[in-house]
């Protein structure tokens, strides 16, 4: 599926979005940043409800296709910005991790 | 050995909102020179540990890239407190980081593990006291 299909999946909202076409292929989700370094595939769409700005740097070097904050837990100040210049795909949903990811795997695209 | 570039960075410690400045700066050279995707990425994987190892660990440090055709070598220098075991350290999920900094994210002990499993050769030299020495060598496939 592509940014967009996901977006759509969830009703999310948009923090940032550099490319609403980006194929998603697979899918990760947790808090803790080595884990998500260390295991997220490339392309993968990542739930998580941190929201700091180490999310950014984190999505950027391992090749995030789309960071998924769940929980509607707001972004912290300059994450926006710093997802704009660095191109990366951020969107925002109500939904916990959980439902979030049932919401995608139903639609069965990942 | 071929033609080599040399990029260095000073990472500052401490800093949440600069850490990873310089691997991104590092990762977007390689994706300019072409390397491979995959091997970019393992570069930036293992050197993100490292540099967020020196902010959180080490009161900050120097991080320097030298980038041949074939390999690129990260050295990541700090004069902060030393591993004292370093077999302990490389363990998954051993970690003295603050709960503050793992309130962040940090400090899930995956660093190092991660830094061996991603580069081709990882090798951390450190004294306590004086500081600690890692160098990362990634072969381009
Ligand atoms: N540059 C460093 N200087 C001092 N201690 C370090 C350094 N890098 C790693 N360590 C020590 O090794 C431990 C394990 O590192 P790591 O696997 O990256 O886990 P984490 O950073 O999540 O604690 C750290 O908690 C710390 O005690
Ligand atoms: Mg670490």
């Amino acid at each position: 599926m592509t940014v967009k299909d996901l977006c759509k999946i969830l009703s999310a909202t948009e923090v940032n979005i550099a490319d609403y076409d980006r194929k998603i292929t697979s899918g990760y989700a947790g808090d803790l940043l080595s884990f998500v370094m260390g295991k997220a595939p490339q392309d993968s769409a990542w739930f998580t409800v941190m929201t700091n700005i180490n999310v950014c740097a984190v999505a950027t070097l391992a090749d995030c296709g789309c960071v998924v904050i769940c929980e509607n837990s707001q972004p912290m100040d300059g994450v926006k910005e710093k997802a704009k210049q660095q191109g990366i795909n951020m969107i925002l949903t109500d939904k916990d991790i959980f439902t979030a990811i049932k919401m995608v795997v139903n639609e069965g695209q990942i | 050995m071929a033609e080599c570039v040399h990029l260095e960075y000073r990472v500052d410690g401490n800093n949440f909102v600069s850490a990873g400045t310089a691997t991104e700066s590092v990762k977007s050279f390689l994706k300019n020179m072409g390397v491979d995707p995959k091997d970019v990425r393992r570069v930036a994987i293992a050197m993100y540990e490292g540099e967020i190892n020196m902010v959180i660990h080490a009161n900050g440090g120097y991080a320097y890239a030298d980038i041949y055709v074939d390999k690129c070598i990260i050295t990541l220098v700090d004069t902060g407190k030393g591993i004292a075991d370093i077999e302990l350290a490389m363990q998954p999920g051993y970690s003295t980081a603050s709960d503050e900094v793992r309130a962040l994210g940090f400090g899930a002990g995956m660093g190092l593990p991660n830094m061996k499993k991603y580069a081709d050769e990882c090798i951390i030299e450190s004294e306590v006291g004086k500081g600690t020495k890692v160098t990362l060598v990634t072969n381009f496939s």
